[in-house]
């Protein structure tokens, strides 16, 4: 068995120049998946992660059919007194759930006394939404002392679009007018703390007002929570935490409705076709090493059909010229994989060093590209199994073959 | 009972529409520790009848018993150990696999038979190398050495597994008349002193030497059989 590899090495090297073009080709395949997935899976993850983290929260809960008319904001929908209890009991009893922050959103009237605007407000707890979307005070622009107060009683944040259209700094009073659920309008003024920063997606270029202010607002005369966003111990549990969460609180007969983030937010969608473009790579990937390695493999086959000839004569087994074939294939698969994991690790190692920051939408993002154990043994695995699969059929065509046939041929 | 024994052997090849028949009913009887030469103008049915003996091909018809083993019975795989185990090679092109050096090359056939220690191994293919004169050059690769130093290489490797038959089918022709000759020399010395039956063919009369019996074929039939009382062995 040694010496068969032994051989099928040396055999692998015997056109260098020929070797070298094909396994570069594969090591080319193998670099392209490691660092596109690798771009890839961080800028996925990346605004998942601002997504997640500093607007929408994990998952949500609302009264049901909020969601249908989520671009009305209505006021009507909302969970109160018996019902936010039953929602709260379950979730404080939930240990995957490290925390939740009941929100009222609604629609409201912004006036700087000279122009008048329309601003989405989300009106939370500051210490409960801290809590649950930890990333939120670092789109807050300017000092924040305490990040569990960072919108008191009296103050408003609001997104830098609307701040620059209506030509805001902080410091300065506006008022907010808005209707409540019975048809009433009302008014207060508030003073505006801070700017945020605007991001894509529900939730993204929303206002923030203390809970107390948005209940005197709306005249409420008790709490009417319209959504309570929900923030997991451990994201990977997403799937298993929220399936588990619509038996409990979102089943048919339940008054409410708990979707993830991914039913809320359009960039679920992008996120699907990120992952498309990494299966697209990949199968490009799996085409070059069946490709290359067919062709090569076939190459090699014919033109040393004496040597299989003389082998086989001098005793060597079909088995044994099968395996001397498929081993040479396989170690071009490996050997070229092993050269582009490398190299592809290492472009994506000098990308971390240089981070790679852009734009996307309003957010700044700075990507940090890394692939995950298991992908580069995805990689290395299919790449291995490819070739061997693609040189098989030469192979075994060598094997076949016989040995005054293949001595005959010149 | 004969080493070889072959019954009314029939080859014919099928080319298309063409229909060649190579070898006509050839019967006959190989000695063990004999030295047999088939001799006989191209296209004559040297190389198919080697091939038949040397179970590199199947007869068409008849019988052909090598060794006790009736090799009609033979599988790919048990005619590739039968091979491995009872025969040895030699070549016109001298057919050294390029990548392996002199020593590995001598020793390849070796490796094929699992059960060997590899000091035993190694010194059968030492005591080969130093036979054939090619010990100073054992770590050259194949592009290095000339032709007749590639064929003694073939010879020690032919003979590196102690077979029962040597088998050489033009082991001379593509070197010239001096070489060839001691080629043939050495050749039939080492097979008799491991006590092989050695059979090649040629069509170059003069180097027939020494052989005890020769064959002379035409147009796929025995056509004479020459049978000389040689010296001492
Ligand atoms: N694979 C084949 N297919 C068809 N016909 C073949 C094949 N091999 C040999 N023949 C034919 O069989 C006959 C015997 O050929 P063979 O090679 O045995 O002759 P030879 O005596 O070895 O000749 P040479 O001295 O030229 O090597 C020839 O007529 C040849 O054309
Ligand atoms: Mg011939």
């Amino acid at each position: 068995m040694i010496n068969v590899i032994i051989i099928a090495l040396r055999n692998l090297f015997r056109n260098t120049r020929r070797t070298l073009l094909t396994s570069s080709l594969i090591s080319f395949g193998v670099i392209l998946v490691v660092v596109f997935g690798g771009l890839a899976i961080s800028f996925k993850s990346q605004m998942v992660g601002v997504l997640t983290n500093t607007a929408m929260g994990d998952l949500q809960i609302h009264k049901k059919g909020y969601v249908e008319s989520i671009d009305n904001l209505p006021l009507n929908l909302t969970l109160t007194g018996s019902e936010l209890a039953s929602v709260e009991t379950v979730l404080n009893n939930n240990p995957e759930i490290e925390s939740y922050s009941p929100r009222i959103k609604f629609g409201a009237m912004i006036s700087n006394y000279a122009q008048t605007s329309n601003i989405r407000l989300n009106a939370v707890y500051p210490e409960k939404e801290n809590r649950t979307l930890p990333g939120f005070v670092k789109r807050i622009k300017g000092n924040i002392p305490d990040p569990d107060r960072f919108v008191k009683p009296g103050e408003i944040l609001i997104p830098e679009n609307l701040m620059n259209g209506l030509s805001l700094k902080a410091g300065d009073d506006i008022v907010l007018v808005a209707t409540n659920k019975e048809g009433s309008v009302n008014a207060i003024t508030l003073r505006i703390a801070a700017e945020t920063e605007a991001i894509f997606g529900p939730s993204g270029k929303d206002g923030s007002i203390h809970i107390d202010d948005a209940i005197t607002l709306l005249r409420m005369d008790q709490l009417e929570v319209v959504e309570i966003a929900i923030h997991l111990q451990q994201f990977d549990n997403l799937n298993a935490v929220s399936s588990s969460l619509k038996t409990t609180l979102g089943s048919n007969q339940s008054p409410f409705e708990v979707h993830t983030w991914e039913q809320l937010s359009p960039f679920a969608s992008i996120t699907r076709i990120v992952d498309l473009l990494i299966i697209v790579v990949k199968f490009i990937l799996m085409t070059i090493v069946l490709v290359s390695i067919l062709n090569i493999m076939t190459m090699s086959v014919y033109e040393r059909i004496s040597e299989i000839g003389t082998i086989a004569a001098m005793g060597t087994p079909p088995r044994k010229i099968l395996t001397l074939f498929l081993v040479e294939g396989f170690a071009m698969g490996l050997l070229s994989t092993i050269v582009g994991i490398v190299i592809g690790l290492g472009a994506l190692w000098i990308m971390n060093m240089t981070k790679i920051n852009f734009t996307f939408g309003t957010m700044d993002v700075s990507l940090a590209p890394s692939i995950p154990v298991s992908e580069i043994i995805w990689v290395a695995v299919t790449v291995m199994f490819v070739s061997l699969f693609a040189g098989f059929q030469p192979s075994y065509k060598a094997s076949k073959m016989e040995p005054v046939d293949a001595l005959g041929h010149v | 009972m004969s080493l070889i024994e072959l019954e009314n052997i029939t080859k014919v090849y099928h080319a298309g529409e063409i229909s060649v028949n190579a070898l006509k009913g050839i019967s006959l009887k190989i000695e063990k520790k004999s030295f047999v030469s088939f001799i006989g103008p191209s296209g004559s049915g040297k190389s198919t009848l080697l091939n038949l003996i040397g179970i590199l091909d199947k007869p068409t018809n008849g019988k052909m018993i090598v060794n006790g083993t009736d090799v009609r019975t033979l599988d790919r795989t048990a005619a590739a150990r039968f091979r491995g185990k009872t025969i040895g090679f030699v070549f016109q092109n001298f057919n050294l696999i390029p990548v392996l050096t002199v020593y590995e090359n001598i020793e390849y056939p070796l490796l094929m038979l699992e059960h060997l220690h590899s000091n035993e191994r190694r010194k059968r293919v030492l005591r080969l190398l130093e036979k054939v004169g090619m010990t100073d050059q054992r770590d050259k690769y194949p592009n290095q050495i000339s032709g007749g130093q590639k064929q003694r290489v073939a010879v020690a490797r032919a003979l590196v597994t102690n077979p029962q038959i040597v088998l050489a089918d033009e082991p001379t022709a593509n070197l010239d008349h001096a070489t060839a000759f001691k080629i043939i020399t050495i050749m039939h010395e080492m097979t008799s002193d491991i006590g092989t039956t050695f059979i090649f063919s040629t069509h170059d009369s003069k180097i027939v030497g020494e052989a005890e019996v020769i064959h002379t074929l035409e147009d796929g039939a025995i056509v004479k059989t020459d049978t000389r009382k040689v010296h001492d062995r």
